[in-house]
């Protein structure tokens, strides 16, 4: 146990983490170079193409130190994104130490300083990394500085690398070996393992990743999970390499995987402690937290002969991802589909993707919405994630809805903008806080609803991209709201309802319509969009027919070109939904929640 | 028309004096190549003479063809009537440029069977015919207008262009020029107009212009009323407007070989970048003098590339080639030939147009109006 470090890489999104990951793996031989793919960890084609890492990963780097000792370093990716907090917080818990990267010509954002709470939340030993010190933009002092004034820690034991470059990386595997404590724990213990995340593979079912705090586990043993008492037989457990390797026996310090023949990867939860069904630990391993969707859409298909195809790639679907919750749900514009929950935007993004990607679905979802609790006269109470069960407004005494805090650092020529943003979100109770000079911290408490769509997009942008945004669920709260429609030719478009705070009921009608406006293509007569609430209308908008959709020239060689294109549209026509008679694209859907100032 | 269906040939003529800043057709300016040209093109003749062996339209496309002397144009039509056998009734068909026809040409043309011409006028206006980079002027589409006449044809067509980008920004003076451009043409009777909406072709001088240049072509509101205007000047000269871009001043004077890209009947194309159809494969020779040549010199046939159309293919092509025709689609035709059968699958489709007012329907046969003509790409698509 001596000769283990377990250890993250914790960063701002973009500041190299995994290229830093890609590093250390071929600096330590696991992959020769000719194998070498970039990014090794990101193994799904959307974490490569968006650069960010949605699922954790494992692997164990042998490493043979300058004490001519040989080491296992368990390195933990852990996913980058706000929306994964929790899932990264189990990921640390796992460890005994964190590589905390800063970006040298970024220095320290907002995620640099949530990934540092949560490694501090679990006492662990944080080596800083200046990465990226080959830009011509790099401001070693200055990141020092920041390292110093906003992080606490001691600058000078700050590591100096470029992964891109390869330069540093000797130095960070010696600190690794040198500064994190090894993991402790009595292998002859009670076993208490930890759940950091959750695989399915399609032949052994799920592959539980888990770290072991006590006790030793191997093939053959019956191991209950303390969640919901489930009891399972181990089939096999073993260690990360670039593949799994199976091993005689997991023991306590160790990082590895259990296989036990659980169906989905549904049934386990991360942050959940196995222990051994005969000899069971005391008490479970501590923060433990059932995470719950905060962003509610249907999805639908665009053909409703694709539903029975829609259910089963579903279901296929969620073997692999833990916090993704369905059920079915029925729209009278877009037919039969299902309510989807996800843990944020980006999630429900990439579930997208991959459902399009994966499964060959194509799919509508509908506009995105938070869940509000809404207390009625008769003393009742519920929750309502989906604008087609709003209840009767005459009924209703109180209505609530999440309030999130939103931390923001940001250089203060921005705060004004920021501050005003903030305000049009319905941000309350500011806090501000100079961490050095001409950077601030900025605290609000905004409706999540507000946050939810194109807020992260207009921050960055009026930040001009220095800004950087992380946030927390705090309560919920009393708040005004009311049901806007959308009417296309009059027909409601259930999928396009919203629930909206009453005093921007109005601008929110128009910007939709506007919207809509923008999506909709032109048809062969004129359409109208309007907004209402209740019986009244709020907001208009008109799309003329088209006039005129024609080539010129189509003789021997054109046509075979225009077949290709007409092909290529027919594809693209899939992607519209025919409502009445008018088609609209999958992409209204959600662009109705955009704002037009992006 | 035709019962026989018999194939057409096209001859592409791959030379210019200079290129036109708005064409994307292939050709080269190195008149040398042309002795190069002749030899190889009667080599290809050959290579395909069993395959075609009858035709009834040929027609002389490019490029120039009037680039090409009497004598050359002697040796090519010489050529393909001792290569294919030549339907009695036969359309033949030579593209001429207005700056560079003579008398002596013309003459040879008549002695050769040549029976219709089109010339490629483009407008009436100095300034537009040089804002496109033609190297002829205003008076010289008179001229020739006149010297064909007077060389005794009696099928004439003229090619005109219209929807330049407005100088000045003014549109309105724009739109006027071009009725003013329709209005001489119409003074000489041609048996046939071709008006094309210019449309910017990749890697063209004018779209280089275009692109950096405040400049900007119609926008689809005006487009659509260049298109209707025009159709419904010409319909109230007497003129049938029977494809998206050709009229015709009576059904026996529509352009027979064009029709057969329409309607799929197969076409055999000659010489460099050509397109060849054999009723379920369209092949293409390479847009590469060099490679053309290369290919003939050592006996194969000069192909760059082809497909084999499947089904749903065919039945795509048919539909949107048939929805630029004011003719419109025979659906029991259809279904006969393509086994589809466009009235059950689409009718409640075809209704909804009809309602529009963008197709009429009658009994078997639906067709575009002149509403309908204008987005034929969209029936189509929404058909398709």
């Amino acid at each position: 146990m001596k000769h283990i470090r377990n250890f993250s890489i914790i960063a701002h999104i973009d500041h190299g983490k995994s290229t830093l990951a890609d590093r250390l793996i071929q600096y330590t031989g696991v992959v020769d170079a000719r194998n070498f793919q970039d990014q090794i960890l990101d193994n799904m084609d959307i974490e490569r193409e968006r650069g960010i890492t949605i699922k954790s990963q494992a692997i164990a780097l042998p490493y043979r130190a300058a004490d001519g000792r040989d080491y296992t370093l368990n390195l933990i990716d852990t996913p980058g994104h706000v929306d994964f907090t929790y899932e990264v917080s189990r990921s640390l818990a796992s460890c005994e130490g964190v590589l905390l990267l800063v970006d040298a010509a970024q220095g320290v954002q907002a995620q640099t300083l949530a990934n540092l709470y949560l490694a501090l939340e679990n006492d662990l030993a944080i080596i800083p990394v200046i990465n990226k010190i080959d830009l011509p933009s790099a401001d070693i002092e200055r990141v020092k500085a920041q390292i110093d004034s906003e992080l606490g820690l001691d600058p000078e034991t700050a590591i100096l690398c470029s992964a891109k470059e390869g330069t540093g990386i000797e130095s960070i595997l010696e600190a690794v070996v040198r500064q994190i404590p090894p993991p402790v724990g009595d292998p002859e213990s009670p076993l208490a393992a930890l759940i950091f995340d959750a695989k399915y593979d399609a032949f052994r079912g799920t592959v539980i990743h888990c770290r072991l705090f006590a006790g030793t586990l191997k093939a053959g043993d019956v191991i209950r999970f303390h969640y919901n008492d489930a009891t399972y037989r181990v089939e096999e457990v073993g260690r990360f390499r670039l593949q799994r390797e199976k091993a005689d026996a997991l023991r306590a310090g160790d990082v590895g995987y259990i296989i036990a023949g659980v169906k989905t990867v549904s049934d386990v939860r991360t942050g959940d402690t196995i222990t051994h069904e005969d000899r069971p630990c005391a008490a479970p391993l501590p923060g433990f937290k059932e995470i719950k969707p905060v962003v509610f859409a249907s999805i639908y298909p665009i053909a409703s002969d694709d539903y029975e195809d829609l259910a089963v790639s579903l279901e296929k679907y969620k073997l692999n991802d833990g916090s993704f919750v369905y059920e079915k749900d029925s729209s009278a514009a877009l037919g039969q589909g299902f309510r989807c929950g996800f843990l944020g935007l980006l999630h429900l993004d990439v579930v997208q993707e991959r459902l399009e990607r994966e499964y060959d679905l194509s799919i509508i979802l509908s506009v995105p919405s938070v869940r509000y609790r809404f207390i009625m006269k008769d003393g009742a109470s519920g929750w309502v994630d989906n604008p087609m069960h709003y209840p009767d407004p005459l009924s209703i005494i109180k209505s609530e809805e999440p309030f999130i805090r939103a931390v923001m650092m940001l250089p203060d020529r921005y705060l004004g903008t920021v501050m005003k943003l903030c305000m049009e979100k319905r941000g309350v109770n500011s806090q501000m806080n100079y961490l050095s000079p001409g950077r601030v911290e900025l605290t609000y408490e905004m409706p999540l609803a507000e946050v939810i769509y194109d807020f992260y997009d207009r921050f960055k942008s009026v930040t001009q991209g220095y800004g950087s945004f992380d946030y927390d669920l705090i309560d919920y709260r009393e708040s005004n709201l009311v049901l806007l429609d959308i009417l296309v030719n009059g027909e409601k478009v259930d999928a396009l309802s919203q629930i909206v705070h009453r005093e921007r009921a109005r601008a929110r009608g128009v910007q939709a319509c506007d919207r809509l406006k923008d999506e909709i293509p032109r048809q062969m007569f004129k359409i109208a969009i309007q907004g209402a609430i209740g019986g009244e209308i709020i907001s208009r908008s008109t799309i003329s027919a088209f006039r005129k959709d024609v080539t010129a020239k189509c003789y021997g060689g054109d046509i075979s070109r225009k077949r290709k294109l007409l092909e290529k549209q027919k594809k693209g026509k899939k992607r519209m939904k025919m409502i009445g008679n008018v088609s609209i694209p999958q992409s209204a859907f959600l662009a109705v929640l955009k704002s037009d100032t992006d | 028309m035709n019962s026989e269906n018999l194939p057409g040939l096209y001859l592409h003529i791959p030379f210019c004096r200079g290129k036109c800043a708005y064409c994307g057709f292939y050709s080269r300016t190195d008149l040398s190549l042309i002795p190069d040209f002749l030899k190889s093109l009667r080599a290809e003749m050959t290579l395909y003479r069993e395959a075609f062996s009858r035709i009834d339209t040929v027609y002389l496309g490019g490029g120039t063809p009037s680039i090409l002397g009497a004598s050359h144009l002697e040796v090519i039509l010489d050529a393909v009537r001792r290569q294919f056998v030549i339907a009695d009734d036969a359309e033949i068909t030579v593209e001429l440029n207005p700056g560079d026809l003579t008398a002596r040409a013309l003459r040879t043309l008549r002695a050769l069977g040549v029976n219709r011409l089109t010339l490629g006028c483009q407008s009436f206006d100095d300034a537009v015919l040089a804002f496109l980079g033609r190297r002829h002027s205003a008076g010289q589409c008179r001229d020739a207008i006149l010297a064909v006449r007077a060389a005794g044809f009696d099928d004439l067509g003229l090619d005109l262009i219209y929807g330049l980008p407005a100088p000045g920004g003014d549109p309105g003076t724009a739109f006027r020029g071009w009725l003013a451009s329709l209005q001489t043409a119409l003074s000489f009777q041609p048996e046939h107009l071709s008006c094309y909406q210019l449309t910017l072709e990749a890697d063209t001088p004018l779209a280089a212009t275009l692109a950096l240049s405040p400049l900007s072509l119609p926008d689809d509101d005006l487009s659509a009323r260049y298109f209707l205007t025009t159709s419904e000047r010409l319909e109230a000269a007497g003129y049938r407007h029977y494809e998206v871009s050709n009229f015709a001043c009576d059904d026996d004077h529509r352009a027979r070989h064009n029709r057969k890209y329409w309607d799929h009947t197969p076409y055999l194309g000659l010489g460099p970048s050509a397109h060849s159809f054999d009723g379920t494969r369209r092949w293409w020779n390479p847009r590469d003098f060099d490679a053309w040549v290369g290919a003939l010199r050592d006996g194969m046939r000069p192909i760059a590339g082809e497909e084999i159309l499947t089904l749903d293919q065919l039945r795509l092509e048919a539909l949107f080639l048939g929805l630029r025709t004011r003719e419109g689609i025979d659906m029991e035709a259809y279904r006969k030939r393509y086994g589809f059968d466009l009235c059950a699958e689409r009718g409640d489709k075809i209704a909804q147009l009809a309602a529009a007012g963008l197709v009429r329907a009658d009994g078997y046969r639906f067709s575009p109006t002149r509403r309908g003509l204008v987005c034929a790409d969209f029936l189509a698509r929404f058909l398709s």
